[in-house]
């Protein structure tokens, strides 16, 4: 057998991570709705109010994750929703108001339940918070003749059944998650699928309690596919990332826990904590390095764009200039007509140079054959949309330049034709000046 | 529970006593503090629940977790300000974390499509994950006593010192007199944000001073309260007052009434059963004030308002009792009583319903009966008469203006008629100038039923 990284060992680091990215899995099959329902608070909500459930239970049965624990919590979990909904429609409460007042009275119940009951049984306050997954593979049920820590054995068919849930009601879950309105209309029952969710999402709170705590299972319920939603825009992929991510991030966490207090010379600390500051990880890398929408893609589509319309600004009113018989231009005087900074229009000569689309002559700059084609598109959209406007839409002939100036950067050969079909192929603009024919 | 119930302790008489005469020197202070933290924590909450933020504290709170062991930590390692233990330097770091919280919660919101739910959601479990890997390793890290970080998750009365509740006041009552001092700015931008602003408010300012606020009731709360359940205090006064009252100053008013007297009650309440966690014990009777409030309260209370409901179902029933009875008259062209039973077909009325609308209006002196049928009594013509004609009125403009059929009418009017105001009803009379000044003719024919 390969020995473990970090002195740890695969009986029971590897039962640890096992139990967290069961754990994290089947939370986060769950909380994709609940991000996409803007009910992410709900999770918080259920996962602090199931706790008299738990304690009740405990005290009565004397273990965790029992059956009667399960049946309990899921009542608990729905009352939560239902409580919630009713102070909000009857009480007129503001909705996260109404969720504080239930959440609370019913967390601060439980608290006192287990204080109460601290003398016979041994669940701590501490425990209720952060969970104790370190100690899961300590307790072990037999599953087929094989040892299994019971954590997993309990976890493993909850992240089962939400897979399951999720893919049998696929189609219900997306329909009333993106459009309630219709799915309502179109027979579904938007509200059966909203308790339905609430009990998927109180048992598996129930289920993750031991190892992870009522507070960080809401970082395994929301964060996972928070990141896979700032990843996709499909629902089906952002469904398979977020448990990805959360089965890393499970991983990833166990790993912290141990390798990143050694690095400070200190020993192990908690895995549950270090899971949510894996999964907060991988939350910022998707809002930095998201293909689509993430920090790093949209700044660089903006410069890529902000360069483009620098070269276009340098290419066309160097072919102004060649119109009025100046053949070169300088930088600086380049920089004062086209109205932008230096260094803007010294990355664009560069560019424009690097593609032979300008050349320096003397410290002058002027177009050369191969930019020319572009230059003249350029200002065959710019006047023909001066044209257009002061045709079709009534603008004054010396306001159109403006909106010209922005429009002739996104138009194409299509739109020219259609602009100049419009405009019954004008050869002058309203000032007078030349359009540069169809290239 | 039944073990439990009997291993508990409940103080004896002569203790209790003493909590409640405020004679303990500790008691008091930690009683005072804590109700000044109530009442601050009310006026806040108040505004965060206008805002529609109510639960911006709850991510906040969980962010001072990792902030306060870093403080710790630091103070552990340099040994200075006692080695980590004052309250100073630990609040300190626990404002330091939320202030990190708010900034990450805005910087999500901006930057991301992330909603406001799940920006809540990663703020409050990630910094708490952080806050409790960094309290493990606190924890052994073996020097200073880490162990009474804890009192900060549940809070613990307890183990507030006279310096401590000092602090807590303090911060409690700046807190309060920000908030009465830009009451009526903070007032405007709840309301109205864009008006706000269009005269000239910095309604991000005042939205800052409010989160600054936020934070400082929310720290100085950790003590007495713990960082878990912070945010119902924040919540529920707030909430519970909604219940009383319909207009701002007012309600931050009740809300800091309330939480006052719940913090008052749960920090005596713990302080007799010391066993207890204390954050708890002042949510549970913060619970109970919202629950008596969502009762009681004058405004928008369950009972008050089924007694409204009540009041006016109990005015159209006998409305229509009336109308039915005149009705019945003009039929038969005679003052003669109505037998109840033709009564009963006009409107769809059970026997047994019909009997106590008419007990009602006999004790209203609008009806006599005798064994032949109701009949009604002078107060009562003029009622029913009044009523018929607003009924009618109604009936007319609908069929004139409104295109109804005469035959659908009826029903129509029926639902409007009871809540025509007088200036509605010469309004009508004026319109339809012909009906001025008679009993107007129903339009349609009068019948038992369809």
């Amino acid at each position: 057998m390969i020995d473990a990284p970090l002195g740890m060992t695969w009986s029971l680091d590897g039962w640890i991570i096992a139990t967290g990215v069961l754990c994290a899995v089947a939370c986060a099959l769950p909380g994709n709705f609940l991000v996409l329902r803007r009910m992410s608070m709900m999770g918080d909500a259920i996962s602090h109010a199931v706790l008299p459930g738990i304690a009740a239970a405990f005290l009565v049965t004397s273990s965790v994750a029992s059956v009667p624990m399960f049946i309990g919590a899921a009542a608990v979990g729905v009352l939560t929703a239902f409580a919630t909904e009713w102070l909000r429609r009857r009480g007129r409460v503001d909705e996260g108001a109404s969720m504080g007042v239930v959440f609370t009275t019913l967390f601060a119940l439980g608290l006192v339940l287990i204080v109460r009951g601290a003398d016979h049984v041994d669940l701590d306050p501490g425990c209720v918070l952060y969970g104790a997954i370190e100690y899961t593979p300590l307790q072990k049920v037999s599953v087929l003749g094989v040892p299994v820590p019971r954590a997993a054995a309990v976890l493993a068919p909850i992240a089962l059944a939400n897979a399951l849930f999720v893919a049998v009601f696929y189609k219900e879950l997306a329909l009333t998650s993106f459009d309630a309105a219709f799915a309502h209309a179109a027979g579904f029952r938007p509200s059966l699928m909203h308790y339905a969710l609430m009990t998927i999402v109180a048992v598996t709170t129930v289920a993750a309690f031991e190892s992870v705590g009522n507070v960080l299972v809401v970082a395994m319920l929301i964060v996972p596919p928070a990141a896979a939603h700032l990843l996709t825009d499909r629902l089906a992929a952002m469904i398979v990332l977020s448990t990805v991510i959360a089965a890393v991030s499970a991983a990833a966490g166990h790993v912290a826990a141990i390798a990143v207090p050694a690095a400070f010379g200190m020993g192990s600390t908690s895995t549950a904590g270090m899971m949510a500051v894996a999964a907060g990880g991988a939350l910022v890398l998707a809002v930095v390095l998201g293909p689509q929408r993430g920090l790093v893609a949209s700044r660089l589509r903006r410069r890529r764009l902000r360069h483009s319309m620098a070269d276009d600004d340098v290419l066309v009113y160097l072919a102004r200039a060649r119109e009025r018989g100046e053949p070169a231009l300088a930088a600086a005087e380049l920089g004062r007509r086209t109205g932008s900074r230096a260094a803007l229009v010294r990355g664009a000569l560069r560019r424009l140079a690097g593609r032979g689309a300008v050349e320096q002559r003397a410290g002058d700059w002027s177009l050369t054959e191969r930019g020319s084609p572009r230059a003249g598109e350029l200002l065959r959209s710019h006047r023909l949309w001066e044209s257009y406007m002061v045709e079709r839409a009534a603008v004054r002939p010396d306001h159109a330049h403006a909106p010209a100036e922005l429009l002739e950067h996104v138009t194409d050969a299509d739109l020219r034709r259609r602009l100049a079909d419009e405009t019954g192929r004008p050869t002058t603009d309203p000032q007078g000046k030349p359009i540069p024919p169809q290239g | 529970m039944s073990a439990g119930a009997a291993a508990m302790q409940w103080p004896a008489w002569p203790e209790v006593a003493r909590v409640l005469s405020l004679a303990d020197y500790n008691t008091r202070v930690v009683v005072i503090a804590t109700t000044l933290l109530g009442v601050a924590s009310g006026a806040v909450g108040s505004f965060m629940l206008l805002r529609k933020r109510a639960l911006v504290a709850d991510a906040l709170s969980h962010a001072t977790l990792p902030g306060i062991v870093v403080a710790f930590m630091i103070g552990a390692a340099t040994g200075v300000a006692g080695g980590g233990k004052s309250l100073a330097l630990l609040l300190l770091g626990g404002a330091l974390g939320a202030a990190l919280g708010g900034l990450c919660l805005v910087a999500l919101r901006r930057s991301t499509r992330l909603k406001d739910d799940a920006a809540l959601g990663i703020v409050l479990s990630v910094f708490f994950g952080a806050g409790v890997a960094l309290l493990s390793s606190a924890q052994r890290m073996g020097q200073g006593h880490a162990a009474g970080l804890e009192s900060f998750i549940y809070g613990k009365t307890a183990s507030v010192v006279r310096s401590d509740a000092v602090l807590i006041g303090a911060c409690a009552l700046a807190c309060l007199a920000a908030a009465l001092a830009l009451f009526k700015e903070l007032r405007l931008v709840c309301f109205d944000e864009a008006f706000a602003r269009s005269i000239g408010l910095p309604a991000a300012l005042l939205d800052a001073a409010l989160l600054v606020m936020l934070v400082v009731v929310t720290i100085a709360g950790l003590q007495a309260v713990g960082l878990v359940l912070v945010i119902a205090l924040l919540v529920i006064p707030a909430a519970a007052a909604r219940f009383w009252t319909d207009s701002a100053g007012p309600m931050v008013a009740v809300a800091c009434g309330i939480g006052g007297a719940c913090s008052a009650a749960g920090a005596a309440l713990s302080a007799l059963l010391p066993d207890l966690p204390s954050g708890a014990m002042i949510v549970l009777v913060a619970a109970a004030g919202f629950f008596l409030s969502a009762l009681a309260g004058a405004r928008r209370g369950v009972v008050r308002r089924w007694l409204r409901r009540r009041a006016y179902t109990l005015t159209v029933e006998r409305q229509h009792l009336l109308r039915a009875i005149l009705e019945a008259r003009e039929e038969r062209g005679a003052d003669a009583p109505v037998p109840v039973e033709s009564l009963e077909r006009r409107r769809v009325w059970a026997p047994a319903s019909l009997r106590s609308i008419a007990a009602r209006a006999r004790r209203a002196g609008l009806v006599a009966s005798s064994p032949a049928g109701l009949a009604l009594t002078r107060e009562g013509l003029a009622e029913a008469e009044r009523v018929t004609r607003r009924h009618r009125l109604w009936e007319l403009y609908l069929i004139s203006e409104a295109s109804v059929a005469p035959s659908h009418v009826d029903r129509d009017a029926d639902d409007v008629e009871h809540v025509l105001p007088p200036e509605l009803v010469a309004k009508l009379e004026a319109r339809l100038a012909a009906e001025r000044a008679a009993m107007p003719a129903s339009p349609h024919a009068i019948g038992g039923g369809p």
